[in-house]
Formats: C-alpha cells, structure tokens, sequence
C-alpha cells in the first residue's frame, strides 16, 4: 500500500460524513461574587467519520467542560453539538465516555461492567454477557472476567473502561485525560493498545490531555484550546493542527522529526512567546551551598 | 519478627497488639472495678458492722460511713464499753463483680415476686421484640425515603428541613400523646422507637446516598442509564454497604430509645426488671441486667459485622475489627496447620 501525502490525506478525511459538530460552544459559570466566569466562548469544528481527535491546551483552557458538554453531562451556555446532524440534549449511548478517574462500577465485576451498557440498552444477559466476552477478550483481560474492580491495576481499569464505553457500539469515544493517572511505563502501553483499538474499531474517537506527546501520537487532527488572554475572555480555540504522520503509527513514531516538529509547533502555541515570563525559567536562587561542594 | 511502635498516627497494628488491646479494653475497667471492690484500702468509704459491742446505735449488718464508726467506737472506748467491729465495705450501689457475675445467673432463675410478672427471659423476649418491630418500621420506612432524599434535590428540599426540625425533639417527649393514641401496651412503646430512629436514619442514609460518587453516575448516563435506573442500579448497589454499616449503627440508637420507651405506659421488658430490682435495692442485678443489654448489643453488631465481610466481596476490605480479631485468634490453629498445604489465593 502505498502511504498517501498527508494533504491528500486530510482532502480525503473532509469527504467522509460529519459526524460530530461543534457550532459556535461557550459556557459561563455563575461565580460566588455574582459575576460570571467563562469557561469557553466561541468553539466550532467539525469531525468526520474514524478520525481521532486530541484537545489539548494549558490548564484552565475548558478542555474537561468542552468534552463534558460534547457527552451532554453540561449544558452549553451558548452554541450546540451535533451528532450526526442531531443536536444534543444530555448524555447518551452515542457518545460514550472514559474518564481520567477510575469510573468502573467497584459491585460489578469485569464482565458485569461491559455488560452495563449493553444491558441499560434493553440486550437480554445472555446475549449481552456474550458480547461483553468478546470485547473483553479483545483488550486480553480474559483471565480478569470475573475480577472485580478492586482487583485490578490501573491499566486494566482503564482497558476495561474503554471496552465497557466500547461493547455500546457509539458513535464517539470521548476519553477525558483517561491515562493521565497512571504511570509512565503503562500509560504508553496503553497508548499502544488504544491506537490498535482505534484502527480495528469503527468509532470515531475525541481525546482530552495535557500531554504534548501523547496528543501528538495519537491524534489525527489537534485541537488546540488557549486560555483567557487580553483578547479572550474565556478558553476558546486557538487551531486545528493536522498530525502529518501515518494513522498507521505506533509509540516508535515519537523518535522521528517529523513527530519533533510537530510537538515543537504545538508547544509554541500552547506556550506562545509573549506568555513567558521575562528571565525565562530561572528562579532568583541563593547561594546556600558551601563552598566546594558543587554537584 | 521486629518490633512495631505503638503509637505511629494511621499505621495499622500487627495481629498481636491489636488482640491485646481489644482484651486490654475490657480487662482494664473490670481490674479497676475488682480492685475497688476486693483491696479494703481502695476506696470503701463505709464500714459493715459485724458485731456492734455495747452500742445501742450500731446493730449488725449496719452500713455506716467509717468517720461515723470511728467516732461511735472512740465513745464506747472513752465510756470502757465494749468497742464495736466492723469490715471496710463499699456503698450498696457498687456489688463486687462476683455479685453480678452471680446475679447475672440468679435473675434468670429467680421466679418473678408477684404472679402474672415475667421472667427475666421473657421480659427480653419482648425487648428484642419490641426493638426488632420499632427498628423495622423505622428502617421499612426512613431507607427508601433516605435514599431519595440523597438523590433527588427535590425530595431533600421537601422532607429534610421538617426532618431535621423533629429530629431533635426527644423521642420519650411524645411519650404522653403516644400512650393516648395509641394505648398503654406495646403500641407507644414501639412508636417512640420509631420515633426516635425513623428521622435520624432518613438523614444518615441520605448523607451516605449524597456520598456515591458523581462519576459513577456520570459514567451510568454515558452509558445510557435513565434517572430511574440510575436510582436502581448505581446508586443503591453503591451505597449497600455503607448502609448496612449506618443500620447498624442505629440499631444502637434504637436500644437507647428502648430503655424509656419500656416505662412508658405499662412498663415492661428489660427497663422493667430493671427498675423493680432498683426498687428492692438488688443493685447486683441492675448491673446485671445493664451488662445484659450491653452484650446483647455487642453481640447483634459484632455478628452482623462479620456477616457484612461475606456480604459485599467487591470491597476487598473488611469491616468489624472485633469480630475479624476473634475469627482470626479462633482459627489460628486450624490456619496454622493448613498454611503449608494451601496456597492463598490472589487474583
């Protein structure tokens, strides 16, 4: 097969149907003064079938209450979220969610938990305890089928988060920093492990963190949110960076420039020059040290 | 094994120091009460008259504070009568523990005084009777009302305000309306029990509702739950076992109702005998029947405990430190003897 340039690529993406839209999303929240404080103002984009979508932006930007109003668990202030041309009243089983804290049920064990949905959809137990199986026996955690939460690392927790968001069949997957709890090691695994998903599942996949790399080797497209400014109120939309690198990747990719680049371009927007601090990062440190006894 | 610190803030203790503080905790107050009641120089304020001499104030068997007996004797001396004899004794309030211990045995087997009274089993019977119907009533009712308190902001701004209001007027206050509604036998009896834990367990199981966490609910709702079952199946299998804990709990509260609720009207059941004994100054069996109470209610939480480490395995931890101490130290023989040919298993 050969690898198509990445504009024909992007050109070929913006063909397939939408399947979520964002028009114009803002969200106040009341403060304890009386005031208001904005959350986000003025958000619009669009996503196409199969795509993986990364938001990232500093701390503060709205990224969380962006992916909360997408799955309906906020209303927005302003705006409103399409799914398939519909638009969006409170959280469904079309937009399913991982969270960045463990969310599985601790009374349920493993099976039970991916069987939840299936089940809240009205699916007989037997038939639901048969697919919950597959999907379990997808991310290899048969042995677990019977364990409860309390039982599991937190990578499994996680694995069994996404397939339990999964075995619904939704349309999108909006994950909220879901590995941003675990450690290092896991978390790539985990980054391995979600990019096969993506690739052998049809779902279409929205992806909040605070991690550069991380959005970077998994995202297609970038959404980068900013923070309040002189400008903006609000977190609002910064740009859409399109990752110029094979959705045909894994966690080697990080070594590459073209990968460099990217995270380097992402970095000057998240971290715009006129935003750091004069004397750069050096604290206004005293010698406290004897003499001689330098590391 | 090295030797672990007493006193280290949260750390958990090893099998041994727990045990022995568990038995520590009961031991200590029944050495002070032996020591206070066999060392004569320990307290015994008063003397017990054995013989009373030539005075025609002190006869034998006569309670009287030593200040008074000395005095008596010092006169009878200055007058060379006879002196009198007497033995330390403590007031009639505090028996010696092998009193009660004694008491504790005679109460079941002394017939009631007067015809028609009950026994002490069966003034029991009917306290755990009338405890197990308050306490039912109270929880059939205050769960479920708890439970919605603690999920719906509407249900709470209705009910809790009024709620909290009655919650602190003294259960026996009703006492009087009770008996006029409801008659002189057991009905009021059982009201004022459900008067007195009904309001407390609709707040304590909303507070344990209120605690499931939010992003299980939200995890149910992305998951296609509806507010119905959101109610069915997160909410209530969550909080189950905290539920079982705060019932347990105020199955406590319920008994301290009980020992007012049993004077009003026709009194009966355990305050009764305790009472009646309090009146013929059978003080051995009004401890008696206190530490009776006590161990019935050590007993039911303790039993109950243990039942909740089988009854919600997803926890992974246990509850009932009491309980789980006695199951450990009574199955470490047999444990002891299994280790080598059982592997524990781990998930």
């Amino acid at each position: 097969m050969t690898e198509q340039s990445p504009s024909a690529r992007f050109r070929q993406i913006r063909t397939r149907p939408v399947v979520l839209e964002a028009k114009g999303l803002g969200k106040d929240f009341p403060r304890t003064d009386g005031g208001t404080a904005v959350a986000l103002k003025g958000v619009d984009f669009t996503v196409h079938r199969r795509e993986f979508i990364t938001v990232i932006g500093p701390s503060g930007c709205g990224k969380s209450t962006l992916v909360r109003i997408l799955a309906g668990l906020e209303q927005a202030t302003t705006g409103e979220v399409l799914v398939d041309g519909q638009p969006v009243h409170g959280p469904g089983r079309d937009r399913g969610m991982v969270f960045q804290g463990y969310t599985l049920f601790p009374w349920l064990t493993v099976t039970q938990n991916v069987m939840f949905g299936l089940r809240m959809g009205g699916m007989g137990k037997d038939q639901a305890g048969r697919e919950a199986m597959q999907w379990i026996e997808m991310v290899g955690l048969q042995k677990f089928a019977k364990a409860y939460p309390y039982q599991l690392s937190g990578g499994m927790k996680q694995r069994v988060a996404i397939v339990r968001a999964l075995a619904n069949n939704p349309r999108i997957l909006l994950m909220d920093e879901p590995f941003g709890a675990l450690d290092p090691q896991t978390r790539m695994q985990m980054q391995s492990y979600l990019l096969q998903i993506w690739r052998n599942v049809n779902v279409t996949i929205i992806f909040i963190t605070h991690d550069l790399d991380e959005a970077v080797l998994l995202a297609g497209r970038i959404i980068v949110l900013g923070a309040a400014d002189e400008t903006h109120p609000g977190g609002h939309l910064t740009e859409i960076v399109e990752v110029p690198l094979s959705p045909q990747r894994d966690v080697s990719v990080i070594a590459t420039p073209l990968f460099q680049q990217t995270r380097a371009r992402l970095d000057a927007l998240i971290h715009p020059a006129h935003l750091v601090p004069a004397g750069g990062d050096h604290l206004p440190m005293l010698k406290m040290t004897e003499a001689g006894d330098e590391v | 094994m090295a030797r672990s610190p007493w006193l280290v803030v949260r750390r958990e203790l090893n099998p041994w120091q727990r045990s022995m503080l568990i038995g520590m905790a009961f031991i200590l107050p029944l050495a002070i009460w032996c020591a206070v009641s066999y060392v004569p120089w320990i307290w015994h304020p008063l003397v017990l008259v054995d013989q009373p001499g030539e005075s025609d104030f002190l006869s034998t068997g006569m309670l009287i504070d030593r200040q008074s007996f000395l005095e008596e004797n010092a006169k009878l001396a200055a007058a060379k009568q006879a002196i009198a004899t007497g033995s330390p004794s403590n007031p009639i309030f505090l028996p010696a523990p092998h009193k009660v211990l004694i008491a504790l045995y005679t109460s079941f087997k002394t017939p009631p005084l007067r015809r028609g009274e009950p026994w002490l089993h069966e003034s029991l019977l009917h306290s755990i009777e009338v405890i197990a119907i308050g306490f039912s009533i109270a929880a059939v009712l205050g769960v479920p009302l708890g439970i919605l308190c603690g999920s719906f902001r509407a249900v709470a701004h209705l009910f809790e305000p009024v709620i909290d209001f009655i919650r602190y007027m003294p259960a026996p206050a009703f006492g009087a309306l009770m008996v006029a509604m409801l008659g002189i036998d057991d009905g009021p009896k059982i009201a004022i029990i459900v008067i007195a834990t009904f309001f407390t367990t609709v707040l304590v199981v909303a507070k344990t509702a209120r605690m499931v966490d939010m992003s299980l609910l939200e995890a149910a709702q992305t998951l296609g739950a509806s507010n119905k079952r959101l109610l069915t199946r997160v909410i209530v299998p969550a909080i189950l076992p905290d539920l079982y804990n705060d019932l347990r709990i105020l199955l406590g509260s319920a008994w301290t109702a009980l020992i007012v609720a049993e004077l009003i009207g026709a009194s009966s059941g355990i305050s009764y005998f305790i009472n009646q004994q309090g009146k013929y100054r059978n003080y051995d069996r009004v401890f008696a029947g206190i530490i009776i109470i006590g161990l019935i209610g050590l007993c039911t939480d303790q039993i109950l405990a243990f039942i909740g480490r089988f009854l919600f395995p997803w926890r992974g931890t246990t509850n009932g430190r009491f309980a789980t101490s006695i199951w450990t130290t009574a199955t470490w023989p047999v444990r002891m003897t299994a280790l080598p040919f059982t592997r524990r298993k781990s998930p």
